[in-house]
């Protein structure tokens, strides 16, 4: 087993379809009176949020704690990071205090890479970034096969802004080694020249989502980053959701077994209208509730041995 | 005296392998088993099988097969994996988590009966019953299992043994299963291994 989850490149197909067929096991956790397994017992779990983050957070905290993990939950606020200390002091305190696992989240890409260089413990990237967010990928992996029946063959679109999302790298990743095949379409502006090649051969580009929706098996709309909207990637918000959004009427055009999947938080009326987010076919809600499944069979399969 | 210069040259000696059940002892067995539990539950009344993978599952399935065939009564059977309950865990590398299925009724206000294979250390069975602590709350539970070998390191006895086995700590039982090995036979290995 590997010892860190920093990318969706760290798995290979035997490793990440483990990964699957454990969480599926441990969502059936979820469904018992007694929603708690010991098999983490005595280990801690840090969960190390330099950005804000509610349901990533939660799940992980959620994971653990049904583990039998012990939890310490560090956010940059109100921390000494807000006093300046480094990135670097702080891996040491974590290590001094006998972190079997960090769950990181930064700004900045690549921050759990370094971080691993530091620690003893296994380091799990809960998103750095615009670079990666492997455990999100996992769980729209899980998402996808539970209600597919597969994940082989399957025709994933993935829509929006593929520049700034590590949701899009990570998934492409991982999605390319278990066999699907992934298409980004997104405004030119926001689909870096060339990444499609340079991230998993096979991978393709579009930029017309009409033309792509009718063979999908499953259309991934990506968050627009209210924060981006002002730096001119497209010229306002109705043309990109004139374009680039999922509507009803778009919806419709899928095929009838398709699904519409968001890794949330959701602009409604935005890349997606309330009609889809809301419909049978959405499984944004599903996608939370393996979440914490889909991370229950990380933290296990990283701290459950002596795989250190 | 000492031994002919010819013995120093010879090949290690290899472990003794002596055959406990053959096939047909397997299903004596199993239907002894199957009557023992009729008998004690009059009737196996409310009563659950649970098997522990990986060869507790397919032994749990045979006894109810073999209760329906004589009593015409259909019994319950699940399978309850026990892994992330072990007391070993951390010691060795991470093991794969198997399913756990239990049936439609669940377990509340039933008698369980475990079945598994081997009882040896009885830290498997510790592991399942805190397993079930966790699935609900049975009336009682019950343990099945095919071979006894001794050597308890905890407070734990089977309710249903098909054979007891008197076994040196060096040796080794295996039972292999037709539908996990493709044949029916528990085997001891002997401890003078090279």
């Amino acid at each position: 087993m590997i010892r860190h989850l920093l990318s969706g490149a760290d798995l290979d197909a035997d490793t990440a379809t483990q990964i699957l067929d454990t969480a599926a096991e441990m969502a059936a956790v979820a469904g018992r009176e007694i929603k708690k397994l010991p098999a983490l017992r005595g280990r801690t779990v840090v969960n190390l949020f330099y950005e804000d983050s509610t349901r990533t957070r939660i799940s992980f905290e959620a994971a653990a704690k049904r583990l039998s993990a012990d939890v310490i939950n560090f956010s940059a606020k109100g921390s000494s990071v807000a006093k300046g200390e480094s990135l670097k002091d702080t891996a040491l305190t974590l290590q001094a205090m006998g972190a079997d696992a960090v769950v990181v989240r930064h700004a900045a890409s690549g921050a759990p890479h370094r971080l691993a260089d530091w620690v003893d413990g296994s380091v799990i990237n809960a998103g750095d970034g615009t670079h990666e967010h492997p455990t999100q990928a996992l769980l729209d992996a899980y998402t996808m096969r539970s209600r597919l029946g597969r994940l082989a063959g399957l025709s994933v679109v993935v829509v929006g802004d593929v520049l700034h999302s590590r949701v899009a790298r990570s998934n492409v990743l991982l999605l390319s080694t278990l066999g699907a095949k992934v298409t980004l379409v997104g405004p030119p502006t926001l689909i870096p020249v060339d990444i499609a090649a340079a991230l998993a051969s096979g991978t393709d580009v579009c930029y017309d989502l009409d033309a792509v929706l009718p063979s999908a098996d499953v259309v991934m709309m990506l968050r627009v980053q209210r924060e981006r909207m002002n730096d001119s990637y497209f010229p306002s918000a109705r043309e990109y959701a004139r374009r680039y959004g999922l509507d009803g009427a778009r919806m419709r055009r899928m095929p009838g077994h398709a699904i519409v999947m968001h890794p949330g938080p959701m602009n409604r009326g935005m890349e997606i209208t309330p009609e889809v987010a809301d419909s049978p076919r959405s499984t944004i809600v599903e996608q939370v509730a393996n979440g914490v499944s889909v991370r229950m069979a990380v933290l296990y399969l990283l701290l459950g041995g002596n795989n250190r | 005296m000492a031994q002919p210069s010819a013995a120093h040259s010879s090949p290690p000696r290899q472990p003794s392998v002596k055959v406990i059940l053959t096939s047909a002892d397997v299903q004596r067995v199993v239907d002894r088993i199957a009557h023992q539990i009729l008998e004690k539950t009059q009737g196996a009344a409310d009563t659950v099988l649970l098997g522990i993978p990986t060869r507790g599952a397919p032994l749990a399935r045979r006894l109810a097969a073999r209760i329906s065939a004589f009593e015409g009564v259909a019994v319950p059977v699940g399978v309850l994996d026990i892994t992330l309950y072990r007391d070993d865990l951390r010691r060795n590398a991470t093991r794969a988590v198997g399913p756990t299925q239990l049936p439609a009724g669940g377990i509340d206000g039933q008698r369980v009966v475990l079945v598994d294979d081997v009882l040896f250390s009885g830290r498997t069975v510790r592991a399942a019953l805190d397993a079930l602590g966790d699935l609900g709350r049975p009336a009682s539970v019950q343990l099945a299992v095919l071979v006894d070998r001794g050597h308890r390191q905890l407070p734990i006895r089977a309710d249903y043994v098909g054979k007891n086995i008197p076994t040196a700590l060096a040796e080794n039982v295996k039972v292999t299963l037709a539908e996990t090995d493709g044949t029916d036979e528990v085997r001891l290995y002997g401890g003078t291994l090279p």
